[in-house]
Parts: C-alpha cells; sequence; structure tokens
C-alpha cells in the first residue's frame, strides 16, 4: 500500500485505475478537468490499460460509454454541472438498459448565473434518471468508492449504473493523505465484468434497448424500481466486505454519528458532513444531545435506515447545497417522505446552504444546531433557513 | 424456402421473469405481416428468368432464392408490388388478396 | 480486385427480416441489403428513427445479429463505444456500424459523426436519406431539398415548400479527412453493394449516403421506389461517388440528365411546384455538376 498526499480528483483517478476500466470516454468540464487529465496520463504511460477516448461533448461521453458496457466492457466517465445535465438524456437511457457504467460527477452550480463553484443542483436535477447515487466526504473515500461502485454496480442483483459524487472544489481540488490499495488486492476483489444477459454478444446475439409499449413498459419500469431498491443489501454487503479486505468501512448507506441518545439530528451530505463532525463532539463536550447523519446514498434512499437512526429525535435538520424552486431543498423533500411513512414526528428545518460555492463555516453549523435545540426545546422556528447569505432576507 | 422462422414468445408471468434492461434475444420474430396486403405477388415461374432482380429489391426480403425456382414468404410480404415493378419479363402479377381469400 | 457484389450471388440469409416498416421502403431495403454484405459479425446501431421504430418492438424483433437502439444523437458516439468495447475485448473480426437517417445524421447526429470521424473510430456510419423526419410525420430535416412539402415546411402562397437545400453531407465527411465515404442510391444497388463492401475493409471511418425513397413521406406509390431512386441520380438531383484516399470520385456521370419534372411531378410532395421552381432546382443541380466535374475525377 502506498500513501500519497493527492487531491480528490486525484484520489478519484487512482481509484479508476485500479478498477481497471476497458475504455474511458470523458470530456473536460471544470472542477472535474484533472480526473480525466490524470487518467490521459495513466493510458500514456501504460500504467492504465484502457482506450481513450476523446469525445467531442459530455453526450456523447456517456453515449460512448453505453456502446462499451452493452458489449460487456468496463466503462468510466466523469463530469460536472452543466455537463451532466447536457448528457441527461442519456442517464434513464443507461439505466433502463442496467448498465453498470461508473461516473465521478464533481458537483458544481448550474447556470445562471454562470458558477464554477461547488453545490448540488446538478445531481439533484437527476435524482430520478435511475442512477445509484452517493455522496462522499473525503478523497479517501473518493477513491474508495471508485472500487466499491464498480463492485456494487456490476453485481447481478444490481446492475445499474453509479454516480459518485464529490463536492467541486472543497473535495475536488483539497490535497490529502489517501492510502492507495495494492493492486493484486483490488484485482482479488474486483474481477473483470462478467457477460449479463443484457449485454451484446457473437455467441447469444441480443437486440438492446429496444421499444416497449403501453402493453409491456410499465413492468419493465417496476422491475427496475424493485431491483433498486433491493440493491440496499448490496450496497451494505459491498461495504462489509470492503472493509475486510481493505480496512475501511463507510457504513452503507448512511453513517450516524452521535445519534443513539440523540435529541436533535442533522443530516448532510458530502464535505458538510466533515465540517460537522467536528461541531458534533463540541456540542457534546457542552452537554447537548446532538447528532449527526451522513447520508450517503440518496438513490436507492435509505427510507429505513434513516427511521431507525430517527426515531427518538426532537428535531430533525436537513441541509441542502441545492434548491429545488418553488418548494424547498431536494434532500428535505425526500427525508420528509421517510419520517411520514415511518409514522415519525420530530421538527423538521430545512438549512439551504453553499449555492455556488458559498462557504459552509463551522459557525453556520452551530448556528444550525442551536436552531433545532431550540425548537427542540419548543420554541417557534422557520421551517427553511438560508444559510451564510450576506444581506437582509 | 429458407427464410427465417417465427419465435414462440411466453409472456413473463412475474415482473422478476421480465428482461434484465430494455433487451430481447435478436431473430426474435413473433407476429407476421401478411395481413398488410391488399395485393399479392404471383411469380409465373414459366416467364421466370431468374434473374434475381426481385430477391434482390424486396425491401422485406421475403423472395427465396434457395432453391430451383423462386418462392415468396407470403408471412412477410406487404404486397408493396416493388417485385412485380422491377420484373422485366413481367413474371410477377400483382393479385388482389380477395381473390385468395374467397 | 473485389469481387462483384450481384443479385445472384448475394446471400439468401436474410439478417434484417420481419420489420414492420411501410410497404416499399427504401430505407428498409438499403439496411437489409448492408446487413446482408456486412454479416452475422456485425453490431447495429440505430438512432430513433423509423428504422429502430419498426425492428425493436418488444417482443418482435427484427435483427438476426447484435442491434441497439441509440439516443437521437448519439449513433456515431454509440457506434464508436461499441467498437472501443470489442476491441477492448480482443473481439475480432467484426463489424460495428450505425443506421441513421437524414435528421439523425445531418441534424441532431452531426457532432456525435463529426466525433467519430474525427477520432478515427473503426466503424461504418449509413445515412438512409429520405429527405425529411418521416418516423415522426414528415417533418422538415436540413436534408429536406428545395421546393419539398413537409407539415412543417408547408407549401401555400408565400412558400414553396421547404425553401432550404440539401446540407452537403458527403463533402461535410469528407472534409474531416475521412478514410471513406460514398454516396449511393437504392436505384443503383450493385453501386451501393460494391460500396458497402468497400467500407468493411476500410482502416478508420466509413460513411455512406444512401438515397431512399419513402413512398409514406414523398407520396408516392409503393411499387416505384427503386426506379424513383434511380431517376434522381439520372435527372441530377443526386450523384453517386466516391472519397478516398484524399480524393474525390464521381462513379457516374450521365452524358444527359433526365428532366427534372418528370422526376418531381411523379411525387405528392412537389405536386406544388411551378415551372420557376422547377427551373430553379435545374439551376442549383447544374452548379453542383459543373463544380463536380471540374474538380473531381471521373
Amino acid at each position: 500500500m502506498a500513501r500519497k498526499f493527492i487531491s480528490g480528483n486525484d484520489a478519484v483517478a487512482e481509484g479508476v485505475r485500479l478498477a481497471r476500466p476497458h475504455v474511458i470516454s470523458a470530456y473536460p468540464i471544470t472542477p472535474q478537468t484533472i480526473v480525466v487529465e490524470r487518467l490521459s496520463d495513466f493510458c500514456e504511460d501504460g500504467s492504465l490499460k484502457a482506450i481513450y477516448m476523446h469525445v467531442e461533448s459530455e453526450h456523447s461521453a456517456l453515449a460512448a460509454a453505453m456502446g462499451v458496457s452493452s458489449v460487456g466492457a468496463r466503462a468510466f466517465t466523469a463530469t460536472s454541472s452543466q455537463g451532466l445535465l447536457y448528457m441527461a438524456e442519456n442517464l434513464p437511457y443507461a439505466s433502463g438498459a442496467r448498465m453498470p457504467i461508473v461516473m465521478m460527477n464533481a458537483n458544481r452550480a448550474l447556470a445562471t448565473p454562470w458558477n464554477i463553484y461547488g453545490d448540488q443542483m446538478d445531481s439533484m436535477f437527476l435524482l430520478n434518471a435511475g442512477w445509484i447515487q452517493v455522496y462522499v466526504e473525503d478523497a479517501q473515500e473518493a477513491l474508495d468508492m471508485m472500487i466499491q461502485s464498480y463492485k456494487i454496480a456490476e453485481d447481478p442483483r444490481v446492475m445499474t449504473p453509479f454516480m459518485v459524487n464529490l463536492d467541486g472544489f472543497v473535495l475536488t481540488h483539497t490535497y490529502e493523505v489517501v492510502d492507495v490499495p495494492e493492486q493484486e488486492l483490488v484485482d482479488a476483489y474486483l474481477p473483470p465484468l462478467k457477460l449479463a444477459e443484457n449485454m451484446m454478444s457473437l455467441e447469444a446475439p441480443k437486440s438492446l434497448c429496444i421499444t416497449a409499449g403501453n402493453n409491456f413498459n410499465m413492468e419493465f419500469k417496476i422491475k427496475q424500481n424493485e431491483e433498486m431498491n433491493a440493491s440496499t443489501a448490496i450496497i451494505a454487503e459491498v461495504d462489509a466486505s470492503f472493509a475486510e479486505v481493505f480496512g475501511r468501512k463507510y457504513h452503507g448507506l448512511l453513517e450516524a454519528i452521535a445519534c443513539d441518545d440523540a435529541e436533535v439530528i442533522l443530516i448532510t451530505t458530502g464535505s458538510v458532513a466533515g465540517t460537522s463532525r467536528m461541531i458534533i463532539e463540541e456540542y457534546r463536550n457542552k452537554g447537548h444531545k446532538v447528532g449527526l447523519i451522513k447520508l450517503r446514498y440518496l438513490r436507492p434512499f435509505p427510507t429505513e435506515a434513516l427511521a431507525k437512526v430517527l426515531k427518538d429525535a426532537k428535531a430533525v435538520g436537513v441541509v441542502d447545497k441545492n434548491i429545488s424552486f418553488g418548494y424547498e431543498g431536494t434532500i428535505f423533500t425526500n427525508v420528509n417522505s421517510a419520517i411520514l411513512q415511518s409514522g415519525l414526528t420530530p421538527k423538521v428545518h430545512n438549512f439551504i446552504c453553499g449555492l455556488g460555492g458559498r462557504d459552509v463555516t463551522k459557525e453556520n453549523i452551530r448556528e444550525m444546531f442551536d436552531a433545532l435545540l431550540s425548537s427542540a426545546a419548543g420554541d417557534s422556528c422557520e421551517k427553511i433557513h438560508y444559510m451564510n447569505v450576506r444581506c437582509a432576507l | 424456402m429458407n427464410k427465417p422462422k417465427m419465435k414462440s414468445f411466453t409472456e413473463p408471468k412475474t415482473v422478476t421473469d421480465y428482461p434484465l434492461g430494455a433487451t430481447c434475444p435478436s431473430d426474435h420474430i413473433t407476429s407476421i405481416n401478411a395481413g398488410w396486403r391488399t395485393y399479392r405477388p404471383v411469380i409465373d415461374q414459366e416467364k421466370c428468368v431468374l434473374c434475381m432482380r426481385c430477391f434482390l429489391v424486396c425491401p422485406d426480403g421475403v423472395i427465396d432464392k434457395s432453391s430451383d425456382r423462386l418462392e415468396i414468404d407470403y408471412d412477410f410480404c406487404k404486397g408493396c408490388g416493388v417485385c412485380a415493378y422491377e420484373c422485366k419479363p413481367k413474371a410477377i402479377k400483382m393479385v388482389k388478396e380477395a381473390e385468395f381469400n374467397g | 480486385m473485389m469481387p462483384k457484389i450481384t443479385a445472384k450471388n448475394l446471400t439468401n440469409d436474410e439478417l434484417f427480416y420481419g420489420h414492420k416498416a411501410c410497404g416499399g421502403c427504401g430505407e428498409s431495403l438499403a439496411v437489409r441489403l448492408a446487413m446482408k454484405i456486412l454479416g452475422e459479425r456485425t453490431f447495429a446501431s440505430l438512432p430513433a428513427g423509423c428504422m429502430s421504430a419498426v425492428s425493436f418492438i418488444y417482443p418482435n424483433m427484427a435483427f438476426k445479429t447484435n442491434a441497439i437502439i441509440t439516443p437521437f444523437a448519439s449513433t456515431g458516439a454509440v457506434a464508436a463505444g461499441v467498437a472501443a468495447g470489442l476491441k477492448a475485448l480482443g473481439i475480432e473480426n467484426t463489424y460495428s456500424v450505425g443506421f441513421a437517417g437524414d435528421g439523425g445524421t445531418a441534424d441532431i447526429g452531426l457532432q456525435a459523426l463529426s466525433g467519430a470521424i474525427d477520432r478515427g473510430d473503426q466503424i461504418i456510419y449509413f445515412c438512409n436519406d429520405n429527405e425529411a423526419y418521416m418516423n415522426t410525420g414528415i417533418q422538415k430535416s436540413g436534408l429536406t431539398p428545395y421546393g419539398t412539402r413537409t407539415t412543417t415546411s408547408p407549401a401555400g402562397e408565400n412558400l414553396p415548400g421547404s425553401v432550404t437545400t440539401k446540407k452537403n453531407m458527403f463533402e461535410i465527411v469528407a472534409a474531416h479527412d475521412i478514410a471513406y465515404a460514398a454516396t449511393a442510391s437504392v436505384g443503383y444497388l450493385e453501386d451501393y453493394m460494391m460500396k458497402v463492401e468497400k467500407a468493411k475493409s476500410v482502416k478508420g471511418t466509413s460513411y455512406i449516403h444512401i438515397l431512399a425513397p419513402c413512398p409514406t413521406g414523398w407520396g408516392t406509390p409503393s411499387e416505384i421506389t427503386i426506379s424513383l431512386a434511380k431517376e434522381a441520380v439520372d435527372c441530377g438531383l443526386w450523384y453517386l461517388a466516391e472519397y478516398e484516399n484524399g480524393e474525390f470520385k464521381l462513379n457516374k456521370d450521365p452524358k444527359a440528365f433526365t428532366p427534372v419534372a418528370d422526376y418531381v411531378k411523379k411525387q405528392g410532395r412537389f405536386k406544388h411546384l411551378t415551372e420557376t421552381d422547377i427551373e430553379h432546382l435545374e439551376t442549383q443541380r447544374d452548379k453542383k455538376w459543373l463544380k463536380m466535374r471540374r474538380d473531381w475525377n471521373k
């Protein structure tokens, strides 16, 4: 095992190299660019024996990856923001075809106004695309998820494309010490992709991405949904087997931190989870019963796991680095549905922050916990809070 | 006649039985096109010089040349009339389908 | 020399059969013959359009070989991905081909096609040109000729139908310095089959642009598809050419053209054309041929 001081993007590239995709088809976009630069280097120096396709757009990046996957080869692509939305049409296409493509997405704001910095508007836009969506907290998790993602996506019970999300700049460009596993270990853990029944072959020719009219279409879609829901078990299974081999675990769908006796719980994703960990310790030392959930997967959505952790909470806060205009933060809507379905009745609050790269500071997290504690104590409190705003609301 | 054959299709009984992805085996014809025809091409074997022009130009590929005379796969002929129109010795006649059903 | 492919030596095996295209569909004939020449180790990529709509309706599958419907814009990219996947897996002696329509090629699919040619991807790309968006019900595309009545270029008191001319796809493709490009017509099938056979041994990207009448969209009787496609070439509104080793070549240079009026008057889509409109078509034709005869090898 090597230890390297590298950025989140470098860690993604290292993870991809270890996963040995056959073909990489990608188009550069800030802040994903370093990933494709590194992968081109690896293809050039021979340390990754893959074909690098210089596609002319993100739309073609994913379309080419679908062609690669359709014959049973391992495909990788990476994108961000406008690029993700440009390829949007192809996302449900790939998931309907059940192609185990892995894509890294550097979470970035959407125009307009133009902005190259991090928020999660882009991937939230595509929550309904039928892709598994994971949000990582640091560079190590980014690297490890490149390996786990193929393991999960290619499981015959799952066969679903996989999007690994890193907060733009905050994770993609931050340097950290990362353990890079041995190739032999990864090879043993992640064997080559097996030809599945939805792939083309000379032995058993197939017709792919077919038409199913109003007489058959619904059953195809129900199957897709049932099997995606069932992938929650495989996600947990792979996280456990990964821990056995590589010694690191990420607690599957979500990680609950100090939630056992917590009266208020803050639900976070990605880099905000990292910032919040420090505040938890601080508030616990002060005697506040606060807890933290690092929501890792948004699809499949961990309804049951969430309900289990939230069952005794008096107030629940949800951090959203996105807005569904005309409503609220997208994760908030999803969490509320899970709470309602589980018969829980905590007070719920939405903290909208970090849009277009606005900092989410420790002080902001403190403000969130303070609001939740006061709400739990019975004070009336606004439903939606915009954090770290530079002018009056 | 040596043309692709119809495949039997059993509708999946449960959602689990449906194909993985939007996939189906190729070479999987489950319905015929005979009902499309108003006119039916009929080959006059006496006049036919086996130039194979009709075999070449048929958009549906229903003319079979695997034996010593040309045959038409009427399950899949749509009756477009291209074969008769292109036949130089006028060996193919388009005959009203009703005449065969009476 | 390549052996000439004729009706007599062409295989009896059908690899595209039982599809639901309209009777007399020129495009389905172009696909059928190409598949016969390419053979069973072919992987076909077809975007949204007539050919995919008529041949992948669950559970009725018309392709005998591997085939995939692609997003509308993605024929070039998916076919290139298939080729890359096969190469990476070491699966040899296969063909990755795309069959797109005129809109799927000259409009929405142009970018992905350009990318594939630029990379020199090992694919054969067919543009089956029936001169409008037929699958959606006859709307104008970038390859719709001047004076064509479509449902989005109506002919009336103010407009003669489409007022633009056909995008010059063959030369656009050639301008990429593609390994091999050709135009063809379902009216000249031996020429077309020769070009498909040639594309099989090309190293890099091949492009074959074949004019294929659509009886439904053109307003013509289904039986005249082949003869009409021949007449399109004979009257000079379409041409048979190749681009190879950086050189253009005219495959057919008629001494005299048949009258354009005879060609257009057979078709409902041109029924409204006046003598002036037809003269305009002839002027365009003559300009084009002047250049081709002057600049291209014969």
